[in-house]
């Protein structure tokens, strides 16, 4: 069964497929990375396709499944923007949906920089100035990281996490931008 | 009651065997063919102790064909009947070939459109029209007896190593090569992501590596994580047609400027004399590794002679830019991988082009240190492919080689203005799935065309496009009220699926649709028969013995399966998957392939749940980072 891109398997087991659940983690923002990945790690190592080559296809069939689930639960909470965006979808708050487009606008004017910039940088082939900017961005999210551990996990402020939420999901697009463009320069 | 049999923890309950398991390195230039003995991966050697096989096809007649050395040895004579390099061509349609003009072969494209494989090329040979799956199984073929002839039995199964910048057509029309070779394929694995293993395993190596593969036709760069028997691909990039051949073609075009100074008249060259150009070109090429001139001598099929003398440096300067070319797919790797030069603890280099003083020199340079080549660049992916062939097969029973591998190339659907929408991005780890919605674009639209594309370019044009199929049976709505949810699932050999469905008013109107480039179902099973010389008859007893096969290794599979987690299940389910095991094993005794079929198939539903129970448990196990046998009574 599928749902939004995730995928909801296992039905009959006592498995949640609840992210943080699935690698026995603290449901937080703040998140024990090496804990993470060593807990996925044990998954995989149970679960991969590549250890049931030989079972029965209901068997292949799970272990695809289940695999397929720990790649999506470890990426999703591996990178801070979409493990913030998961953790308001757990409390039923879309973070990327279109009518939630409140953004305060000193922000509003730090976007429009950011893209002019890179649109500058981007017309002069100026990579040292893509990387700049990109370290500038990356600190951005830094701080926006932080804030996030604050709003979360102390004071449950979900509606200000919204808010930081899409920041971080803005940087994010605008450093994948940046890499694009790099690459096209590069090439 | 009876007791359960429980058995001491590391022991298998069913009596060991061995199974024969390969690794097979499909090559462009040659392929090998390696086995797991006594603990060590060793290359499969011939009866004259060659471990390459010249990936080189020759017919001969509509009966007979000749693999390797001796069909090698023909190229310049036969060249139409004699394919070399393959691998250039699989998945391959013939706009898709760059310089046919020096290509020795006669081009058809596949234009039936009722094939599944429309577009794809064909070679016109003297046994018939041959398509690039076809010759390859031929050399698998070769490959199959030579192991089979060394290990004394027949092969359970084969881990073929394709390279990691193959795209889902090019995997695809591997995987088919093997059926029609009657290879039972464990798993398509990456060629830089076996040759990590084998460099990984030998060297303890624990960190950050770069797996620079240039071969014959292809060019990978992996970036892998070892970390205690898990080797996590974190990018891959490439180029599948960039590889020593371009080289040898460099060298064999400067031969021909050379003799037009000096004969400006000279006639064009005939499919003999271009092959014996590229020949003398690929043998000046390798001489000019460890020498600092090559000279190159032979007489053409008109008298006409060839004495040139090719300076290393004059080879630097024909290649160079091919060099150059290799450096993009790092640059863009390293950027996937977030990762700074600093990071990287080796460079392994595999692929015999990456001999190439100059190849090497560029790596250096670009990784700020010097390439690992203690390894032999021409074994070391199928060494990788037999250890991972081993442990797929169930040879090893401890759990600590892992192998998470990428897909390369970004996966989307066609939207509106010609531009893709991607849903599977590069470089997500396998097996990944994920679900994208569309909706109508007008009022009372029942019907939806799906267009499956492969590539990282925004226009739809610049994407190779996987396949084409239309949904229907939409319930007539308003534009933008249907739900459809499309789905894609790349599997761990990284071949992709995707499924198409309306979810609204909860019709069910989905269609599974597999991409494939090599051939269809029906024209691999006339294959395989007019290969036997079968009759009508003889397929049948071939899918009654196929099916017993598969019956036989689904019951030992729960035999297992039970001994090891009965205690999961209530008595009633216990005896219900019992009742179902007898009800297959009572079928076996039968001639009706049919009806062993339908109780395999009876017996894999009844044993869903099982399944899922077993999942679970061995992944609480794996939580809990003991297993539960290794609890302590007190």
């Amino acid at each position: 069964m599928w749902l939004r891109g995730k995928l909801y398997c296992l039905s009959v087991s006592g498995l949640n497929e609840n992210y943080f659940e699935l690698f026995a983690l603290k449901q937080s923002f703040a998140i024990d990375i090496v804990a993470l990945e060593s807990q996925y790690r044990q998954i995989q190592s149970a679960a991969h396709p590549d250890r049931f080559v030989t079972a029965s296809s209901a068997e292949k069939l799970k272990s695809m499944q289940l695999a397929t689930l720990a790649n999506e639960a470890y990426q999703t909470l591996k990178k801070p923007a979409a493990r913030a965006k998961y953790l308001l979808s757990l409390n039923d708050i879309d973070a990327t949906q279109e009518t939630n487009t409140s953004m305060p606008a000193d922000f509003l004017m730090q976007q429009m920089e950011w893209r002019e910039a890179l649109e500058d940088y981007k017309a002069a082939k100026d990579i040292d100035g893509l990387e700049s900017l990109m370290k500038e961005m990356r600190q951005a999210a830094t701080v926006l990281s932080n804030e996030l551990s604050h709003l979360f996990d102390e004071k449950n402020d979900l509606t200000t996490a919204t808010a930081a939420t899409r920041k971080l999901i803005f940087i994010d697009k605008v450093c994948e931008d940046i890499n694009k463009a790099i690459i096209q320069i590069e090439d | 009651m009876a007791l359960l049999q429980i058995s001491e923890p590391g022991m298998s309950a069913a009596p060991h065997q061995h199974k024969l398991a390969v690794g097979i390195d499909l090559g462009t230039t040659n392929s090998l063919v390696a086995t797991v003995r006594s603990g060590m991966s060793t290359v499969l050697q011939d009866e004259h102790g060659r471990s390459l096989l010249p990936s080189v096809v020759r017919y001969i007649n509509d009966n007979e064909v000749i693999v390797g050395h001796q069909a090698q040895a023909k190229q310049s004579e036969d060249p139409i009947n004699t394919i070399v390099s393959v691998k250039r061509f699989m998945g391959r349609g013939i706009k898709d070939i760059a310089d046919k003009a020096h290509i020795p072969y006669r081009f058809v494209s596949n234009n039936a459109s009722e094939s599944p494989s429309q577009g794809m090329l064909q070679l016109d040979t003297r046994a018939g029209l041959k398509s690039p799956v076809e010759i390859s199984a031929e050399i698998l073929k070769a490959l199959k007896v030579r192991a089979e002839k060394a290990l004394g039995g027949e092969l359970t199964g084969a881990v073929i190593t394709v390279p990691a910048y193959f795209d889902d057509a090019q995997r695809q029309a591997t995987k088919d090569a093997a059926r029609l070779a009657g290879l039972h394929v464990l798993r398509l694995l990456n060629e830089p992501t076996a040759a990590a293993v084998a460099y990984g395993l030998d060297n303890a190596a624990e960190g950050v590596y770069v797996i620079y593969d240039l071969g014959g036709g292809t060019f990978d760069v992996s970036i892998l994580r070892l970390s205690k028997g898990v080797f996590e691909v974190l990018a891959t990039n490439g180029d599948s047609a960039l590889g020593g051949d371009d080289f040898d073609h460099r060298i064999y075009c400067w031969i021909l400027d050379q003799t037009r100074e000096q004969t400006p008249n000279k006639q064009p060259l005939n499919e003999e004399d271009t092959r014996l150009l590229l020949t003398k070109a690929r043998q000046a090429k390798e001489w000019l590794t460890d020498n600092d001139e090559a000279q190159i001598t032979c007489k053409l099929s008109d008298g006409y002679a060839i004495d040139v003398v090719l300076s290393a440096d004059t080879l630097v300067e024909l290649t160079q830019n091919l060099v150059n070319k290799t450096l993009s797919p790092m640059r863009k790797a390293m950027r996937d991988a977030g990762l700074e030069l600093s990071e990287i603890k080796g460079v392994v280099m595999v692929g015999g082009a990456t001999r190439m003083p100059h190849v090497r020199h560029a790596v250096q340079d670009f990784f700020e240190q010097e390439p690992l080549t203690n390894l032999d660049p021409d074994k070391v992916v199928a060494l990788g492919a037999a250890i991972q062939a081993n442990v797929l097969a169930g040879n090893r029973s401890d759990d600590d080689l892992l192998l998470l591998d990428v897909t390369p190339l970004s996966l989307g659907l066609e939207t509106m203005g010609g531009l893709v929408e991607k849903i599977i991005p590069r470089n997500s780890t396998l097996p990944v799935a994920r679900a994208q919605d569309f909706t109508t674009f007008k009022d009372g639209q029942t019907a939806m065309s799906i267009h499956v594309l492969q590539g990282e370019r925004d226009l739809v044009s610049a994407c190779r496009s996987l396949a084409r199929f239309e949904l229907r049976g939409i319930p007539p709505m308003a534009a933008g009220a249907a739900r459809i949810r499309v789905t894609f699932q790349v599997d761990a050999d990284g071949l992709l699926s995707v499924s198409a469905r309306e979810e609204t008013k909860g019709i069910e109107a989905s269609i599974t649709v597999k991409p494939s480039y090599g051939l269809s179902e029906d024209q691999i099973t006339a294959m395989l028969k007019s290969s036997f010389g079968a009759a009508e008859a003889d397929k049948q007893a071939r899918a009654l013995a196929e099916a017993k096969v598969d019956a036989m290794s689904l019951i030992s599979a729960i035999n297992i399966a039970l001994e090891q987690d009965g205690h999961l299940l209530s008595e009633s389910e216990k005896d219900e998957i019992n009742a179902s095991v007898k009800s297959l094993e009572q079928t076996l005794n039968t001639e009706d392939s049919h009806a062993v079929h339908a109780a395999t198939e009876a017996l894999n539903e009844t044993t869903e749940n099982f399944a899922a129970k077993r999942m679970d448990a061995s992944v609480s196990r794996a939580l809990a980072g003991k297993k539960i046998d290794e609890v302590d009574l007190k």
